[in-house]
């Protein structure tokens, strides 16, 4: 009898936590109510607003690159001694955006956090379409596109071949996997739920078209051993994969011999940094989203909770980066490494390190606070100031360090134009409205793997009869 | 029309519990071409089929270790042999700088290998199949749980098989065409 009172005292003390999917859900009643958002319900008409607005910075976008390949990268901010500007900030924030989307998918997978499955699909789309704004730019900075295929080791009748000892060529391996493999994950967890838009669109176009992506899929025990084994293994591929990512891009940084980037803490810290970002975009995507489709029985208090914590926790990590990159300027005795980060303070960007200070350090504190953890609105507000801030740091990183390095003969100062916003703001757009398509025309929540936890959590909470 | 003119036939069930105890009892009774449906991975019907262990991982060592070898190998073949450029006085085999492309090909190669090779052991892209046939198939992919017994077995008789099916407690079971 001991036993069982021990029991119910832990039942009184620790209230079960709820669960990952709202009751009463049965494989069915998932089923209908994630694919009718794709195949069945009106498009509202804010996705026509949303997607219009996107589409129209799009634009904007192919303006300015069009303008940028027939003019060159004069357009631009960027000069001696400033030559790497919004270019590579971009390309390293939306890389960095990116990882969350992994991280959910493989990492949490691996550890067996089976709240991610809600929101993992969305959330890998979301890589990819961030990775795919990520490589516009370091293509773009090259000044002349057409030739970056110069980048890939391919036999030319040039019979050069690319340095594999220099960081750029890393990226380039590194990117161009990342963005392969991510893609490939994507499109394998689509396969069931591509077969179940299939067998439930009512018009002959979205069958066949639906038909031929899911490549016949039929559920058979077979094919779920072999798929569930492939999908395992991906994970564990691509948890290294995620990891070596963005420590290849500080590598861009921290091979160089300029002061502020040639420090050791740089991979952690910015593997770190970007699980941040990557999570406060997560946020400032779903939570709207939500929202306005009534997801609330899926993505659960408890998921927004739990994304809340994740960004508390890695942003406490960038924390400990910025001090101890301080820490290192005064430590290291290099006369430069301290002018560096004095000049980072007081210097003439010192406006943008504090706002980074703000952003990205002081701000998520409020989240030890429940109140902004599961309050929608606040928990938004947060996660833009991460946004903003982890730009901001990218900014600081590139700028601060290169506008006044070693002979201050040397020195000058940076600002991007209006061609430098028009493609930044245009990512956004182009982001924007991938994922509109993505969330009109494809699954957002992963059907096939919320009907086995439906399954499994009818089974686990002693509901015996059949749904 | 001969028996051979059918595929065979399906049974649906109810739950995913039902389908692993007619599974199981298919088996018992000496059928071995068989296959169960279901909309989500049921881990109970592989030990219920008797499936062998999946050749997936092997298929993904196998790509990673030539994505390894690969990888290295064009990092090296590049800068030491086709193209060798003595960039102050380092050496020309410089492995430790080619561990990341070598590291990333692993990875690449060993994701597509993950990924084709599932397709393949599942033998897709395949667009038709007897069983789309069946009206009530389509749940397959949504609610509905199905044990589908070919014509090929050995024991299979239209009639026999039917009964067999019908004392399962299945909710239908349906003959497939081709």
């Amino acid at each position: 009898m001991a036993l069982s009172e021990q029991e119910a005292l832990h039942q009184a003390i620790v209230p079960p936590k709820p669960p990952f999917i709202a009751p009463g859900h049965s494989p069915g009643t998932v089923t209908e109510k994630i694919s009718e958002i794709v195949l069945t319900r009106k498009t509202p008409r804010w996705w026509f607003v949303g997607f219009g607005i996107a589409f129209i910075l799009v634009m904007g976008f192919l303006y300015a690159v069009t303008k940028l390949v027939f003019e060159g990268t004069g357009l631009w901010g960027v000069n001696i001694p400033v030559g790497w500007g919004f270019a590579i900030v971009n390309f390293v924030w939306w890389i960095g955006i990116g990882h969350a989307g992994t991280l959910i998918s493989a990492i949490l997978l691996l550890l067996r956090q089976s709240w991610r499955t809600s929101i993992n699909r969305f959330a890998e789309a979301m890589t990819i379409f961030a990775v795919a704004c990520a490589g516009i730019f370091p293509i773009i900075h090259t000044g002349r596109p057409w030739l970056a295929y110069w980048l890939l080791p391919y036999p030319n009748t040039m019979g050069v071949w690319p340095n594999f000892r220099s960081p750029l060529v890393w990226d380039v391996f590194a990117v161009s996997t990342y963005a392969t493999v991510s893609l490939l994950f994507w499109y394998m967890g689509l396969i069931p739920d591509l077969a179940t838009l299939r067998d439930r669109a009512q018009n002959k176009p979205a069958q066949i078209i639906y038909g031929m992506l899911s490549m016949g899929w039929r559920g058979g025990s077979r094919h779920w051993q072999n798929y569930e084994t492939a999908y395992l293994l991906m994970a564990g591929i691509a948890t290294p994969l995620v990891l070596s990512v963005h420590t290849v891009v500080s590598f861009d940084f921290a091979a160089g011999v300029v002061p502020g980037w040639h420090t050791t803490i740089f991979p952690p810290y910015f593997v770190a940094g970007a699980i941040f970002a990557g999570f406060a975009m997560v946020l400032t995507l779903t939570l709207p989203l939500r929202a306005v489709f009534g997801l609330q029985d899926f993505i659960t208090q408890r998921h927004v909770q739990n994304m809340a914590k994740v960004m508390l926790a890695t942003g406490l990590i960038v924390a400990y980066g910025y001090i101890i990159e301080a820490f290192t300027g005064w430590y290291s005795g290099s006369h430069y490494e301290h002018f560096m980060m004095l000049n980072r303070i007081k210097g003439p960007y010192g406006f943008q390190y504090a706002m980074l200070w703000l952003c990205n350090i002081l701000a998520p504190q409020v989240l030890w606070i429940r109140f902004f953890r599961t309050n929608p609105v606040a928990l938004w507000i947060v996660a833009m100031f991460v946004n903003v801030g982890m730009w901001l740091e990218r900014y600081i990183i590139v700028i601060t360090s290169l506008h006044r390095d070693f002979l201050p003969s040397s020195w000058g100062e940076y600002a991007g134009t209006r061609f430098d916003w028009m493609i930044f703001v245009g990512t956004l757009g182009l982001f924007v409205a991938l994922l509109f398509l993505f969330i009109r025309f494809l699954p957002m929540i992963s059907i096939a793997e919320m009907r086995h936890m439906a399954h499994q959590t009818a089974h686990s909470s002693g509901t015996k009869e059949k749904a | 029309m001969r028996a051979a003119q059918t595929y065979g036939l399906v049974a649906e069930f109810p739950s995913a519990e039902g389908l692993v105890i007619a599974a199981r009892a298919a088996r018992q009774a000496g059928y071995s071409r068989m296959e169960a449906y279901t909309p989500f991975p049921v881990e109970d019907l592989h030990d219920a089929l008797d499936l062998p262990p999946s050749k997936v991982p092997m298929i993904v060592l196998a790509g990673g270790i030539t994505g390894c070898l690969g990888g290295f190998g064009l990092a090296y073949w590049a800068s030491a042999i086709a193209y060798p450029m003595n960039i102050g006085g380092k050496a020309l085999n410089s492995w430790p700088a080619f561990i990341v492309p070598t590291f990333e090909c692993t990875i690449l190669v060993a994701s597509l290998s993950a990924v084709l090779g599932m397709l393949a052991l599942n033998g897709l892209p395949q667009p038709y199949h007897p069983l789309f046939n069946v009206e009530r198939f389509s749940h397959a992919s949504q609610d509905g749980y199905f044990l589908a017994i070919e014509a090929r077995d050995k024991k299979f008789d239209p009639a026999a098989t039917k009964a067999f099916l019908q004392g399962l407690n299945p909710s239908e079971v349906t003959e497939v065409g081709y």
